[in-house]
Parts: C-alpha cells; structure tokens; sequence
C-alpha cells in the first residue's frame, strides 16, 4: 500500500494540540502539524506575501512553505472573521505559483461558517461519519475550554512563581497528556488533576501587585511568537495578565455576549465595528470599572478593524484617565523597541501606583 | 417651516451612492451642503483627526468632516455592515459611524445597512427620512424614485463608456480600483492628469453592471467576500480583453486589496502596474511609474503590428 498522505496546518500558540486531536480522529490522513515558529518561518512568509498585508498572512505562509518542505500535500485553513477568510484563496494561489504541488482545504467558502459547511469538510477528510466527527468535535472544544481555563490561571499567578518555569513545565506535562486523551472521562479527570496542580505550585503574590489587561487583535494575542512573547515579558516585570481573546470566545463566547457588550458601551458604540472591533472598547471599558492599573492593545501592522477601534478604545481610556498603550506588530518589528516601550510603560504604571 | 441642512462629505461612499443621496434629500425638499474636492488643507486637518495608520481614504474622509463641520445642521454618515447577503465590505464601513462619533464633535445622522441580518437598504432609508420628521410613505417613494434615478443615470454612463471604448482610436487604459480612489483628487486625479498628458484614453473600473459579477468574477478569483472588491475584480475580468492595460490604485494600507491586488496581479494577462498612494507621493515619481507603463503599451502594441 501507498504511504499516507500528509494534512498539515498553521500554528497558532498551543492550539495545534486540539487542532491535531480533532483532525487525527476524524480525518483517513496522517496528520502533522507544520514545524514550530522561527525566524526562518517569518522570513519565508514575508518574502512571498503582498506588501502591506497583516502578519498573520506571512506567519501562516511560512508555516505552509516550511510544511510542504517537510511532504505535506494537504493543507488545511480555517478562514473566517475580516481578512483570514480570504487567506485560503491567495495563499494557495501562491504556494501553486511557487511551483508546490498540493491540495487546499478550508471551513466554510466566502467566510461563512455553518453546519453545511462543516459537513462538506468531514466529507472531504476522509470515510467518518457525521456522529463520530461531532463527538469528537466536541472533545476537542472542551479540550480548548480546558486549556483556556488552565491559561487563565497561569497568567494570572505566573509572574509571582517561586520556582522558576515550574508553570511552563507543569503546562506541557499536562498538554501531553491532553492529546493522548481517548474520551470524554479521560480529557475531564486530566483536566481535574493538572488543576488541582497547579492550584498547588508555590507562589509568591503580594496583595496589590500590578493588574494589566491585554486586548486587541486575535492573532497576535494568542500566537506568542507573533507578540515577541509580551506575555512572558510582562511575568517577568511581577505583573498579574489577563487576556480575554481566545479560542473558546471566538467559537461561542462572542455571540453569547454581543448584546450585552452593546448595551454596556452604547455611549461609545451603537454598532459592532467588525471583527472583535467593538468588543475591545467593551474590554477597555471593563478594565476600568475593574479597577486595572493598564491596558495593552496589541495587533498587526495595517489591522483595519482595530484601527477602526483604536480612536473610540482612546477616547473611553482618556475619558477615564486609564493608561494605555499600543503595540503594532510588523515582521520587521524590532525586539528592543518593544522591550523599551513596555518597561517606559511599567515604570509609569509603578509610579502612578505609588510604590 | 423649519429648515435644515444636511452636510454630506464629498468622498469615500459619496462617489458610490451620490446619485441616490442627492436625489433622496432632493426629493424630500432638504438642502444639502456638499464639501469641496479634496485638497492640502483638508487632507491636513484629516490626518489630524485620524490614526497615522488608517488608510488615505479614510483620512481624507475626516478631514472632509471636519470642514462641514459648521456649515451644516447634520452630518450624513451611513454605517454599511453588508449590502448583499452572504457578503461582506471593508470594515471601515462599519466602523465608520462610531468612528466619526468618536474623533469629531459633529451633529451626525446616519443609516445602517446590514442585509445580512435582515436590514435592508429601503429600510435604512424609511428610517433616515423618519428621523428627518417626514413620513414613512414621504421616505419610502422618495427613496424608491432616487433608486430609479440612480438606476437610469449608471445605465447611461455604462452605454457611452462601452461607446468610447469601441471607437477609441489611442491607448486605452483600465483605472481600476475602489470609486473613491479613482475620482477623488488627490489620489486619482493626479493619475488622471499624467495619463491625459500622455494621451491615453481613460476608462474606470466602477462603470460596470455588478448583475454580471457571478460571470466574470471566477476568472481572476473565486472566493472573495467583499462586495466593492467583487465588483472591481469581475470589471477588470470584464475589460481585460478590450483595453491595452490596466493601473490598479489603491491607498495605503487598503486591508481588503492588500490581498485582492495579489490575486488580480496574478491573473491578469495584460501589461498591468499597481500604484499604492499615501500622503506623501512624490508627483515626479507618479509621472516616471505612467509614462514608463505607457510606453510598455507603446513597444508592445508595434510589435503586435
């Protein structure tokens, strides 16, 4: 018999893990995902990619170049939201003029997701049927969810650890084990036990540290090397984070809270302003009545929606007094530029603090 | 009787809905206050008003804003999520009332279209004449008769750009690219006035019937979502074989072109150059870029004889 052929697909932080979980099970391929993210991927993607396009274009580009290299022969891309759904199209278009021999497959054509569409993709992948693939869907959102929850407590204790990297360690122990998962009683006693855990790892956290609030564009917020590891920067400086973007938002939160997030800012926004546009101003809002000492907002060079958001996030910060700061990523942004910045930030916020 | 004014800033959807603005509040008796063609004050006082990294056009855009500021009662500033189903525009439009809410202190009345959930353009348009004190029978056939206005002035200028294409004699170029970049003028009218010298015979990409898109678009792209870039893509598909090349215009940084220029330059057949514009384009750099393409043509075109 022939070797099986290869599906492969884009890092985004450590989603892969679920991504591969769902995909292996559902799908007749051998499943690997492309090489983690380097200098050399960023280059790759930047020096085939149109000029101004956003990063998360070229990352992702890098991603296919390096994976194909690598004998994948299928490719597969989620798509929706602003830009990303249009991805697909123009990265194939690309790969295919570079001369790589591959097939394309993606969630929902023309950016819209639905139940058909779903189905026409497990079709695609292989001889699955509809019920297993929903479990298993199933399985690996709650699989997201649980890693979203551990997140959030390791962001929040992280930059007070006694033991140095003993969160990081803890995390990819408890990853492994995550996609060796078989069911659902197996994925939710795993889930306990890394809690408890972590619960458990020593940390030393003063009463009144410093509170500060990542917001902004989704790619940026959960791909760490998109971000230059501001997270990991700011756990250095003793800072609590909390970050309110990630997979589990996107796939249901966001719908659930539209209107409610409306109601809360209708001074600022009457209506959505696209992508997560209006639910950052609702965020900047929300860390103000919380009473956070900053506010991050980071996303791509050329992001439209949250250039869009920027002005109104702006007006509700000065209005408040909140201070703020922005980050745009490009992928010729320069580390210590980042670095400077962020420690002007925190000395400013130590300050105002009145330590 | 109280009369008002409505102020509406001559640029971005101006240059797409201006038939049906001008002949709704026409119709509906309201005075309407347009602002000039672009130039350096106002492109100044937009970049004031907005982030270093909007695009030109909406930059451009604030600064048209700010000038209508205090010759008007109100600001006409629609809100477009979505104009056809399934289909998707810039978000800048979406943005674009909160936006203009936020950066300047205007008086602002607006409409909201979203036919993806249901809220159809006839609807916006009842509303915004409601808004205005005139009744919904009053907003609705004014609306209804400015559609056909609209309707019969596009057909009209369609016949006699597919006229002057048939009978044009010297180099023919396609300017293809979103309205308000083609027709504003700083961005299009600076090309417009080298390709004139150049004496080529112009021709834009927004005089085109969008009932053919489905037809045409396949050709250079399959899956694209955003309405105005569909329509662009499936005019450049359409004109390709009758025009001797083609400049696509874009402002810095266009997100949805970022990407549709990409596809468009890949698939098209014909000498082709894509000119970005931002606030500091140099004019000497512009000429050198069109007589240079011009002249691509030229060669081409004699040795094809």
């Amino acid at each position: 018999m022939s070797k099986k052929e290869v599906l492969s697909f884009p890092h985004l932080g450590d989603y892969y893990i679920p991504i591969k979980f769902l995909l292996s099970h559902i799908s007749d391929y051998e499943v690997k995902e492309a090489p983690p993210i380097t200098k050399k991927t960023i280059e790759l993607g930047t020096k085939y990619s149109p000029d101004f396009v956003c990063v998360p274009f070229k990352y992702n580009l890098g991603n296919f170049i390096e994976t194909l290299d690598n004998g994948a022969s299928i490719l597969f891309q989620a798509g929706g939201g602003c830009r990303y759904g249009y991805y697909p199209e123009v990265q194939e278009k690309i790969l295919k003029d570079l001369g790589y021999d591959f097939k394309m497959m993606t969630i929902g054509e023309s950016g819209i997701i639905n139940f058909k569409s779903l189905k026409n993709v497990v079709k695609k992948l292989g001889h699955c049927g509809m019920t297993k693939a929903l479990y298993y869907t199933f399985l690996s959102v709650l699989m997201v969810r649980f890693m979203d929850k551990v997140d959030v407590y390791i962001r929040k204790n992280i930059g007070f650890e006694v033991k140095k990297n003993s969160f990081l360690e803890l995390k990819k122990e408890m990853l492994q084990e995550f996609s060796k998962c078989k069911g659902y009683f197996s994925l939710f006693k795993t889930y306990r036990k890394y809690m408890k855990l972590f619960k458990k790892l020593k940390v030393d956290k003063p009463k009144n540290c410093l509170r500060v609030g990542i917001i902004g564009e989704l790619y940026t917020s959960m791909e760490p090397y998109a971000s230059y590891f501001l997270e990991m920067e700011l756990a250095n400086m003793n800072i609590e984070v909390t970050r309110f973007t990630n997979v589990t938002y996107l796939l249901y939160q966001k719908k659930l809270q539209e209107k409610k997030m409306l109601r809360k800012i209708k001074n600022y926004c009457k209506y959505t302003l696209g992508a997560d546009g209006m639910d950052n101003v609702y965020r900047s809002k929300y860390l103000i009545d919380k009473g956070f000492d900053g506010i991050i907002h980071i996303k791509p060079f050329g992001c439209t929606p949250e250039i869009g958001a920027i002005p109104i996030i702006r007006k509700v910060c000065s209005e408040a007094g909140m201070p703020i700061i922005f980050f745009s990523f490009d992928s010729q942004t320069s580390e210590t530029g980042i670095k400077t910045r962020l420690e002007a930030f925190y000395d400013m916020l130590k300050i105002r603090k009145g330590d | 009787m109280n009369e008002i004014t409505v102020g509406i800033p001559a640029t971005l959807l101006y240059y797409k809905y201006k038939e049906l603005w001008l002949n709704f509040f026409g119709k509906l008796g309201i005075k309407v206050v347009l602002s000039p063609e672009t130039d350096k004050e106002i492109l100044d006082s937009g970049i004031k008003h907005s982030l270093d990294e909007a695009c030109l056009a909406m930059k451009i855009y604030m600064g048209h804003v700010a000038y209508l500021k205090d010759k008007c009662d109100y600001i006409l500033v629609p809100r477009l999520e979505s104009v056809k189903k399934c289909e998707k525009l810039c978000t800048n439009f979406a943005a674009l009332y909160d936006l203009t809410r936020a950066t300047s202190d205007v008086k602002i009345i607006h409409y909201n279209v979203d036919v993806d959930k249901n809220k159809s353009e006839e609807e916006a348009f009842i509303k915004l004449g409601k808004s205005l004190g005139f009744s919904r029978v009053e907003s609705k056939s004014a609306y209804l008769l400015a559609k056909q206005n609209e309707r019969i002035l596009k057909k009209a200028k369609l016949d006699t750009q597919l006229n002057k294409i048939k009978n044009s004699k010297k180099i023919k170029i396609l300017l293809a690219g979103h309205p308000y970049n083609l027709y504003d003028k700083f961005i299009g009218g600076q090309i417009v006035e080298v390709l004139e010298k150049c004496e080529a015979d112009i021709f834009y990409s927004d005089i085109y019937d969008d009932v053919h898109v489905p037809r045409d678009m396949p050709k250079i792209s399959k899956a694209n979502y955003w309405t105005y870039n569909r329509e662009m893509i499936a005019s450049i598909a359409y004109y390709e074989p009758q025009v001797d090349g083609i400049i696509l215009v874009t402002s810095f940084p266009c997100g949805p072109d970022s990407l549709s220029n990409e596809m468009i330059l890949r698939n098209v057949h014909i000498p082709i150059t894509n000119l970005i514009m931002d606030e500091e384009n140099s004019t000497t750099g512009l000429e050198t870029r069109i007589e240079s393409f011009i002249d691509i043509i030229e060669e081409r075109k004699k040795i094809n004889e």
